[in-house]
């Protein structure tokens, strides 16, 4: 009963959440200082081509109505057109959004695997060799520039191991020569899909890179976050209680204390997915990997304002769902979330 | 037939204001099928001695006997491999005991499956067994419940099968009423009376209550400072205590205070755990104490099956 309630509390507050970013956007589209008619026209436009813009961007109408009309073409995934490409951007989301949304939740299970495991080690083994090797490469993922980071594990794993390639989403002969259909846009899907396994495993060869570049820090700071927690919890009086009763050491740590302890890291490891999807530019470049945010770094650079509106919304979109998904996870977990 | 059979028990944690002699010398001895007390002042060292029983010391400390056996089994190698499985634990604060994020179905069959090779049915059918054993009504709807939807009595219950789901025949309950209100904590203790008949268990009650010691422990031991100072009979520990710290803990007690007036604990401070002890541990506080106390380690004294260490002799029959 708790649990339907807090579920129900948790999408309302969610939806109020979008409707109030989508709000954001449109007052922000109306204060800034360039002229969209002007943007929309073209590159010098006449006097005569922006006033002819006015009318087919209907810049005229009163303002509330005009909100209105913009609420529901993104609601209904109307996102209208590039002003520098002419492109529709629904078009263009169709292939960026999925492969970020890859590259993100592929990150995102690398961090949980990563960090939390060695964390519960190093907790349960707090002092030794194992302990003080886990601190040192969760500082050193934390510390190390992303750019440097990424470029390490192109020279280890690329150029001198010759294991995994050095970037792009698919080999050349792939995409060129042969390329997948395209049904959800993320490649590893469409690969299982088209029942091509080498393809699902060229896919997956060019995600390991570029995810764990993006793993690294959050990787590293739930390590941190749990093992402290799990120290504070296997200091707690139930766990004595369970070795009393004779359970297995990996039950109690992972059965017993675990779900006790892991609730920072979950939130910092979905923080750190919402950042993946536009912050994570640098990691897109290094890689080619043809993401949203590159795709919105050069919306912003040519105030292509139609594309920074749609991207703002689908990315609020995605955080607030996996916000949604990270907080009924933490509740099933731990129930006693549900009553506060 | 002797149980359990500890000789000289010591445990000294290492602390940065150096050891600490959380036991200094204890002698237990327990009878099969007995309820045996343990009692004694906050920090005379009774958890640290079921801790020791259980191979759960704090790490560093180190644990050192004589004697340390259990059913002819040397505690000091088989601990681990008893714990848990002829040994277990009632603690003080069921609500502490119980994980807070697990079920107690989850918590049970966390227990059996250590345990027993059953598959899950049988396993949940045990579960049920053991939870309505304990007197918990309504057994099988309790299994999806948390913790924290229990009454402390019902966790308290909880944390009993889940020590009888164990298998043990040997219960150590450090003071398993301390944290329930005076009628549910008489009925956890006339329910492990109950078992203790019924299954063939055996008891050592950890205890600062001597209410308790007279409605439930056959036996009992009290401590003082990490030693034990005196063993016998319940009922001879109750209305003849032979050591003067043992009367001084009775005459403490309310119902002895002369109209109603409520005597105060036994004046003075237990000695420091990281001090050693000269003389009588207990000298500097007995009433009885003479210049010898100070000095001299008092000898044993047995009469019939119990037994005292006090430098006054007291010759009474
Ligand atoms: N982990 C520990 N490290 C250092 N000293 C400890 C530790 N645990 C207990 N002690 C010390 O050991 C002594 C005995 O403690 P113990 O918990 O056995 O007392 P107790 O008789 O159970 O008291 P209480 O009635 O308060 O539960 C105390 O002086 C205590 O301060
Ligand atoms: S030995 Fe002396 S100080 Fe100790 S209890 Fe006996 S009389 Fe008191
Ligand atoms: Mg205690």
């Amino acid at each position: 009963m708790d649990l339907v309630r807090y579920t129900l509390r948790r999408v309302l507050l969610s939806a109020f959440v979008v409707v109030g970013v989508t709000f954001l956007v449109f007052v922000v589209a109306q204060v800034v200082p360039s002229d969209p008619a002007a943007l929309y026209a073209g590159p010098r436009p006449t006097a005569e081509q922006i006033a002819k813009a006015r009318v087919t961007l209907d810049l005229d109408a009163p303002l509330p109505q005009r909100f209105v009309r913009f609420a529901t073409a993104m609601g209904t995934g109307d996102f209208g057109v590039s002003y520098k490409s002419r492109r529709l951007i629904s078009q263009d989301l169709a292939v960026y959004l999925p492969a970020t949304l890859e590259l993100a939740i592929f990150s995102t299970l690398l961090a949980l695997l990563l960090g939390i495991p060695t964390g519960v080690i190093a907790a349960a083994r707090r002092g030794s060799w194992l302990d003080r090797l886990g601190s040192l490469g969760s500082i050193l993922s934390v510390a190390m520039p992303t750019f440097f980071f990424a470029m390490l594990l192109q020279l280890i794993f690329s150029q001198w191991l010759g294991l995994l390639p050095l970037s792009g989403r698919l080999s050349q002969q792939i995409s060129i020569a042969d390329p997948l259909p395209f049904v959800t846009g993320f490649n590893l899907i469409d690969a299982l899909m088209a029942a091509r396994p080498a393809v699902f495993l060229d896919a997956l060869s060019h995600l390991i890179l570029p995810a764990l570049t993006l793993a690294a820090y959050p990787a590293g700071i739930a390590m941190r976050l749990t093992r402290s927690a799990m120290i504070e919890i296997l200091a707690r009086r139930h766990i004595v209680a369970a070795r009393a009763l004779g359970l297995s050491a990996p039950r109690i740590l992972f059965g017993h204390a675990l779900p006790n302890a892991v609730g920072p890291a979950l939130t910092v490891i979905g923080l750190s997915f919402a950042y993946a999807l536009t912050g994570a530019v640098l990691v897109e470049i290094i890689f080619a990997w043809p993401g949203l945010g590159r795709y919105v770094s050069e919306a912003i650079l040519s105030k292509d304002f139609p594309v920074i509106a749609a991207a703002t919304l689908v990315v609020t979109l995605c955080y607030v769902v996996m916000n949604l998904v990270i907080d009924l996870t933490q509740t099933l977990v731990d129930p006693r979330v549900a009553l506060t | 037939m002797t149980l359990l059979d500890i000789q000289g028990l010591s445990v000294t944690i290492p602390s940065p204001a150096g050891p600490v002699q959380a036991v200094r010398r204890i002698d237990l001895n327990i009878a099969k099928g007995e309820i045996h007390g343990l009692i004694g002042e906050s920090g005379c060292g009774k958890t640290m001695t079921g801790m020791a029983l259980l191979g759960l010391a704090p790490a560093g400390a180190q644990v050192a006997a004589r004697v340390f056996q259990f059913d002819g089994i040397d505690l000091a190698k088989s601990a681990d491999a008893l714990r848990g499985r002829r040994i277990a634990l009632i603690s003080q604060d069921p609500a502490a005991a119980l994980n807070p994020v697990l079920t107690i179905g989850r918590q049970m069959d966390d227990v059996l499956r250590t345990h027993t090779l059953q598959p899950k049915a049988d396993r949940t059918a045990a579960a049920v067994a053991l939870l309505a054993a304990t007197g918990l009504p309504d057994a099988a709807k309790l299994l999806k419940r948390y913790p924290h939807q229990l009454s402390g009595g019902m966790q308290q219950r909880v944390v009993i099968a889940q020590a009888l789901a164990t298998g043990a025949d040997f219960l150590i309950a450090d003071e398993p009423t301390t944290a329930l209100d005076v009628t549910v904590g008489a009925q956890v203790l006339a329910l492990l009376r109950q078992l203790v008949a019924d299954r063939g268990l055996t008891v050592l009650m950890i205890t600062h209550d001597m209410d308790v010691v007279a409605a439930v422990c056959d036996r009992a031991t009290v401590l003082y400072a990490g030693l034990s100072v005196e063993t016998g009979p319940a009922s001879a520990i109750l209305t003849r205590p032979r050591h003067p710290y043992t009367a001084a803990l009775l005459a403490a007690l309310p119902d002895a205070a002369p109209h109603g007036q409520r005597l105060a604990a036994i004046d003075g401070q237990v000695p420091a755990s990281t001090k050693p002890i000269s003389g009588c541990a207990f000298s500097p506080r007995c009433p009885a104490a003479m210049t010898l106390c100070h000095t001299v380690p008092p000898p044993a004294r047995v009469r019939g099956d119990h037994r005292w260490a006090c430098h006054v002799a007291e010759d009474a029959p």
